[in-house]
């Protein structure tokens, strides 16, 4: 079987979130991986260097600059002429496209899967995580999103694959870019976090929030996660969210600070290795998930961690 | 101009689902059912559009059991003008639901399709993005922020490293995110006006087009229990505990 991956990347840097998609894609067969950008020729040849990857195509086109669904889309479905499966994080921009992709294609995607059974079996959380679903897909072509947390990284050095050059469809008139809002920082993203501070609707206001949440996250070296109780009120940007329907996450060690603990929160984190619950109330569901508990109000003991850690 | 919703019955967001003892399935019997949260969003978003002038009508659309009509009346209710119940008792995936809501576009001719993000049964977050690729129209997925100008559609979306501004000509599908608006509760007095909005029945057979699934669940289990740890006295104690566990 012959796949191709959808290299996720700002033009210049490949994203992590591609490495496990390749692992993915390799338990399938020989992996093609794809980059749809505008001046990124450097990570083709990032692209190139991943374990596992045979061939990249670079597609370098000006329409391609913002990768927007309706010009990446069509330069998938082409190219998916010669390849049998479409394999795309599970990330805000693979969730994107994909779906266009299968119905250009008209086969039906399988999102966010957990595991390869064989060449036309997966498993996928279905329910928020409270169910697993084994599918099995009779479309001749797949195309598939993968949940990063579940699958091992590809090293992103060691492989030499070639470099081809494909041509997309141009602009397809439908929509265009007007501006983005990209928040840079220094932590670690969210995804690829060793450690995530998470932080819920206790902590009342975004200074509080700031006052209390980041200096732990800053002494933990971690990254920093919310629920959307915390995102809702404002406390901190939407791309904190962490759950079913935000980031999944699974870090080494996962410390939720005044969040309950409600089934969407857990859906996105319960994978963690160790998780850290601090909460004022000893029957607060997160508690049942949690390997150390400490019922505490977060005001008095989270100062307190961060002094003692 | 005219708005098409689409809208989800799904379990209610508040049940913890359980999965049968025989694998087939998650159990709804006898377990609330609402309607798809993002879908709530969505019909609050048409009526704030059409409260500003910016559209005439609003249509909702299901494509489920006879059940489904609740979820239509509370669309209704909430200020959807008709709605259309496509009744199936099958389940219906994704790019099936996509076939049907292109059909009834193009009976309707819409500007705008909302559409969830994601149902919260499925999980699928596919529908939307399926709808506007066999339309061949722009997609506006994950809307924070939805302004309708003319001809044109400008949305904020809720990306990974934050937000992103697109614009779209219209017709377009826009998909919705959970902090675009909050929606209304329907009054009573709209609840008992709604049984009198028109709601039409039609099957997918009406609409000549292949549903047939083409993923076969072979099996539903439940993912791996997470067994309590244990609560430490005093923070003191929590730092040896994440020392001992080579946390820190
Ligand atoms: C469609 C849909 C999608 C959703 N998706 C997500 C998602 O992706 N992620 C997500 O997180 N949620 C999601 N939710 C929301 C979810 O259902 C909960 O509402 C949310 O997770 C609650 O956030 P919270 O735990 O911060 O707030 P609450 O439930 O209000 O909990 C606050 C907690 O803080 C504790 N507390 C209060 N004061 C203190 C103090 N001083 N010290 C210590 N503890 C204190 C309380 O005991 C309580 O347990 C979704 C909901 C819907 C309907
Ligand atoms: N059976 C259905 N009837 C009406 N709308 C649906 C149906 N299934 C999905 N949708 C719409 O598509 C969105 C995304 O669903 P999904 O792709 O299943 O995650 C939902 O929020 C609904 O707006």
């Amino acid at each position: 079987m012959k796949t191709l991956v959808l290299v996720e990347h700002d033009n210049s840097e490949m994203k992590d979130a591609t490495l496990a998609v390749v692992t993915a894609a390799s338990q399938l067969g020989e992996v093609h991986a794809l980059v749809a950008g505008s001046g990124c020729a450097s990570v083709g040849e990032q692209a190139a260097k991943v374990a596992g990857v045979s061939t990249v195509h670079v597609a370098d086109d000006a329409s391609l600059a913002n990768q927007l669904a309706e010009n990446v889309a069509p330069l998938v479905a082409s190219l998916m002429e010669s390849h049998d499966a479409f394999l795309a994080p599970a990330t805000t921009t693979g969730k994107n496209i994909a779906p266009r992709v299968a119905a250009l294609l008209d086969v039906m995607q399988i999102s966010d899967i957990l595991s390869v059974e064989s060449e036309d079996t997966f498993t996928r959380p279905i329910y928020a995580g409270n169910a697993i679903a084994t599918v099995k897909s009779s479309d001749a072509k797949k195309v598939i999103t993968v949940r990063g947390t579940a699958f091992d990284k590809a090293a992103a050095e060691g492989g030499s694959a070639s470099i081809e050059g494909v041509t997309g469809a141009g602009e397809s008139g439908l929509s265009s870019f007007v501006s983005e809002e990209i928040a840079k920082s220094e932590r670690p993203e969210l995804t690829s976090a060793k450690i995530i501070v998470s932080g819920g609707r206790a902590l009342g206001s975004s200074e509080k929030f700031e006052e209390v949440i980041t200096p732990l996250a800053d002494k933990l070296g971690a990254g920093i996660g919310a629920s959307r109780a915390a995102v809702d009120a404002g406390y901190v940007p939407n791309d904190y969210q962490v759950g079913q329907t935000g980031k999944i996450v699974a870090p080494e060690v996962y410390i939720a600070i005044g969040i309950s603990g409600a089934i969407q929160h857990l859906a996105g984190m319960k994978d963690s290795k160790t998780i850290v619950a601090i909460n004022k109330d000893e029957d607060a569901p997160i508690f049942q998930i949690a390997d150390i508990g400490l019922v505490a109000d977060l005001f008095n003991a989270v100062p307190e961690l961060t002094e003692k850690v | 101009m005219k708005i098409l919703v689409p809208v989800k019955r799904v379990i209610d967001y508040n049940v913890k689902p359980r999965v049968k003892s025989d694998g087939s399935g998650v159990d709804l019997a006898n377990v609330k059912m609402s309607m798809n949260p993002f879908d709530e969003i969505s019909v609050e978003e048409a009526i704030r559009l059409k409260e500003a002038g910016k559209a005439e009508e609003i249509v909702a659309v299901s494509v489920g059991p006879q059940k489904a009509q609740e979820t239509l009346r509370t669309a209704l209710a909430m200020g959807a003008d008709r709605a259309i119940l496509v009744q199936t008792d099958d389940e219906v995936e994704p790019l099936g639901v996509a076939k049907i809501l292109a059909k009834i576009v193009e009976e309707e001719a819409p500007k705008l399709v909302i559409t969830g993000k994601q149902a919260i049964d499925d999980d699928s977050n596919q529908t939307g993005q399926m709808l506007a690729a066999l339309l061949g129209w722009g997609q506006g997925t994950f809307a924070n922020t939805v302004s309708v100008d003319g001809d044109s559609v400008e949305v904020k979306r809720e990306i990974d490293g934050g937000l992103q501004t697109v614009k779209l000509n219209l017709p377009a599908v826009v998909t919705t995110d959970l902090r675009l608006n909050e929606p209304r509760y329907a009054s009573l007095p709209n609840i008992m006006k709604a049984k009198k909005k028109p709601l039409d029945e039609k099957t997918p057979a009406d609409y000549g087009v292949d549903i047939s699934p083409r993923l076969t669940t072979t099996n539903v289990s439940e993912p791996p229990v997470r067994q309590a740890g244990e609560k430490v006295e005093d923070v003191d104690a929590l730092v040896a505990k994440l020392k001992a566990v080579g946390a820190i």
